[in-house]
């Protein structure tokens, strides 16, 4: 058992929580609170935690001593994506922020509030749903995250609906005068044949340090259809796991984006599962790390039912002293016959002083299937080099065109244009593109 | 324009480059024969500044400079161009978009001013003309899912956009059918003046149908073995490479 936590910290992390003060869904919160008392947090032996010493900087990092101080934050202008016409939920350090969110989306086309008032006004679609597709057994900050969350979002939509405009989810960690520690929570449930776009975004301010769990639930339920893109790009001292959990129904599709590019440890646990026939799951990803940035993604494709296809691609540029993680695991039930399957992940490393673990991990049941992994880590293709600077093109600048052709294809599974644009420009501002 | 001495060159452990001579003057139009191993496409990359290749001994002279001293992008700077074999595919930046960079860099490093979007637009344009290329190709990725004889046709179009006084061309001719090959050695031939230079490295005669050289120079084991008029192109395309071979050993 990898338990690394003292049981000094671990109390301390429940004595700093008020159980009087977050009443909703009391008994997955004790049971939760008994696996982390049984198991702790990941240490250093643990298989999935090998490479990311989260546990140690949490414990060495935070106090948990203090409740997070009240936010001075009264202006979300610089967090949102410029030009971008979406439904903004915001939430400031754990709290949903009623004041600052902004839902233009009309009431028929979908339903979002606050997971607490959810609790209290759509009991049924919580009780259906929530801590349904998460499992604390598994991760302990998943775990850590169903003991203490402070609060989240319900989003539904209902069937045969389209909803026009994405929702931009924004958490905001303001440690300006504290370090704030944050738990979240995202329920979504995208009923029959209907469509959504989810975009969210990190930010910390301030100095000090931020951990951010956050576990999200997503539903896709028959012929429905997400577009997912997460865009994390956060300050330096800000520590991160967000477990996110889709499952799919028959004949759904999936598209998502992932972009991490800054922050001290940066954690992400993405399974799929495809529980349904002929569904598309696109799952797309990008690392682009500098200085000691940690970004982790451990990912599940889980293909439970017959005829169905996924395709994934994530992608890594390590520069500086930064460390990127690659864990992807496909599992192929005995029953998921006629399944498609693909997974590649490719690396570029730019300082010897970066570095990469990659690891696929393909576990395959059913006997008449076409699967397929890749993974490459290396340098840039000299010849290619060679062949911009053949024309007159400097080395960096080559470099720059190299990488950003490299990294273009990972956002193919983005289709709002505004979205597009704006992760472009943050892969242009991180290459210093000039062309 | 260009003054070739003693040239060596060697690859790993392997030396390629036996000590060539060669002088190109401005308007001559020379082309490199040779089979297969000869040594063709190891010129062409020294001369453009591929790093794999050491040079171990002789000197490059290109207008008065030595050449062998630049980067590879400040000897495209300095006005050479190497059409490539095989062009590279490069996903995600357009055609268009990489020759602006290009052009830019080069017209900065001359202390020309930079071109802005339109004028740009319109030096392509005409170019475009000239080598008779679409502009949808040169929307797209840079050559990437183009046929050979597209990829060929890119490569006379930059070399057109970049206005170089000395052009070497390696084997633009290999993988290219009759109509293209046609069209590529038009393009060429049109940006030929009295001012610049062309060294086409080819191992078959055909091409020299439609690029007329001055010159014919034979390679073999790294060396100019031979040296003639555009007649002993036709000597070669009747007669095969052995017979030079067999002179060499002979000597």
């Amino acid at each position: 058992m990898s338990t690394a936590i003292t049981s000094k910290s671990l109390s301390e992390i429940i004595g700093s929580f008020s159980a009087a003060e977050f009443p909703e869904a009391t008994a997955s919160r004790q049971q939760a609170i008994r696996i982390l008392e049984s198991k702790g947090l990941p240490a250093g032996k643990n298989e999935e935690y090998r490479f990311t010493p989260i546990t140690r900087a949490v414990e060495n990092v935070f106090t948990w001593k203090t409740q997070n101080t009240p936010t001075e934050i009264t202006s979300i202008d610089p967090f949102l994506i410029e030009g971008l016409d979406a439904n903004v939920l915001v939430f400031v350090n754990g709290k949903f922020s009623q004041s600052l969110s902004k839902i233009i989306s009309p009431e028929n086309e979908i339903n979002v509030k606050s997971l607490r008032e959810a609790f209290d006004k759509d009991r049924e679609l919580v009780d259906s749903y929530f801590n349904k597709l998460v499992s604390p057994e598994t991760d302990s900050f998943a775990a850590l995250n169903t003991a203490f969350w402070q609060d989240g979002l319900l989003v539904h939509v209902p069937a045969n609906t389209v909803v026009e405009k994405p929702l931009l989810l924004l958490h905001i960690s303001d440690a300006a005068n504290a370090q704030v520690v944050a738990h979240t929570r995202l329920l979504a449930i995208i009923e029959a044949g209907s469509k959504l776009s989810i975009v969210e975004k990190f930010d910390t301010t301030g100095e000090q340090a931020s951990l951010h769990t956050f576990t999200e639930e997503i539903e896709i339920k028959e012929n429905a259809a997400l577009e997912y893109c997460k865009i994390q790009n956060d300050s330096g001292k800000a520590y991160q796991v967000i477990n996110t959990n889709i499952r799919q129904a028959d004949s759904s599709r999936v598209d998502t984006f992932t972009l991490t590019l800054n922050g001290q440890i940066i954690r992400n646990n993405f399974a799929i599962t495809i529980a349904g026939e002929k569904c598309e799951s696109h799952f797309n990803g990008l690392y682009m790390l500098t200085g000691n940035t940690l970004g982790d993604n451990h990912t599940v494709v889980d293909h439970q039912k017959p005829n169905s296809f996924s395709n994934e691609m994530y992608k890594g540029v390590l520069d500086g002293n930064s460390k990127g993680v690659f864990n992807g695991k496909i599992f192929v039930r005995p029953n998921a016959q006629k399944t498609n399957a693909f997974q590649s992940n490719r690396n570029i490393a730019l300082s010897s002083n970066a570095a990469i673990n990659t690891k696929p991990q393909l576990e395959i049941w059913a006997d008449d299937v076409k699967c397929s992994h890749g993974c490459t880590i290396g340098q840039l293709d000299e010849e290619a080099m060679f062949y911009l600077q053949s024309r007159g093109i400097d080395k960096s600048t080559a470099q720059a065109m190299m990488l950003y052709a490299f990294t273009a294809e990972t956002l193919n599974t983005i289709s709002n244009e505004t979205v597009k644009h704006y992760v472009d420009s943050l892969i242009s501002e991180r290459l210093h593109k000039n062309f | 324009m260009l003054s070739i001495k003693n040239l060596q060159a060697k690859i790993g452990d392997k030396q390629i480059l036996n000590g060539i001579n060669l002088e190109v003057k401005p308007g001559e139009v020379h082309a490199i024969m040779g089979p297969n191993g000869s040594g063709k496409s190891t010129l062409a990359s020294v001369l453009a500044g591929r790093e794999e290749f050491e040079v171990t001994g002789g000197e490059v002279v290109y207008n008065g400079k030595d050449l062998l001293e630049f980067s590879p992008e400040d000897r495209a700077r300095e006005g050479v161009f190497l059409a490539f074999q095989y062009p590279v595919e490069i996903p995600g930046v357009s055609t268009i978009n990489f020759m602006k960079t290009a052009v830019n860099q080069i017209r900065k490093y001359r202390g020309q001013e930079t071109l802005d979007a339109v004028s740009f637009l319109g030096l392509m344009k005409e170019k475009m003309k000239l080598v008779e290329i679409d502009q949808s190709l040169l929307n797209r990725s840079l050559n990437e899912g183009f046929s050979g004889g597209e990829k060929k046709r890119n490569e006379i179009f930059q070399m057109a956009m970049l206005e170089p006084k000395l052009s070497i061309l390696d084997e633009t001719d290999s993988g290219l059918d009759i109509d293209a090959l046609k069209i590529v050695a038009g393009g060429v031939n049109k940006l030929r003046s009295s001012n610049n230079s062309t060294i086409v490295v080819t191992h078959y005669q055909r091409l020299l149908e439609y690029i007329v050289p001055d010159f014919v120079h034979v390679l073999y084991k790294g060396k100019i073995v031979k040296s003639g008029g555009k007649e002993l192109a036709l000597e070669l395309e009747a007669k095969g490479y052995d017979w030079i071979k067999d002179e060499v050993a002979v000597a």
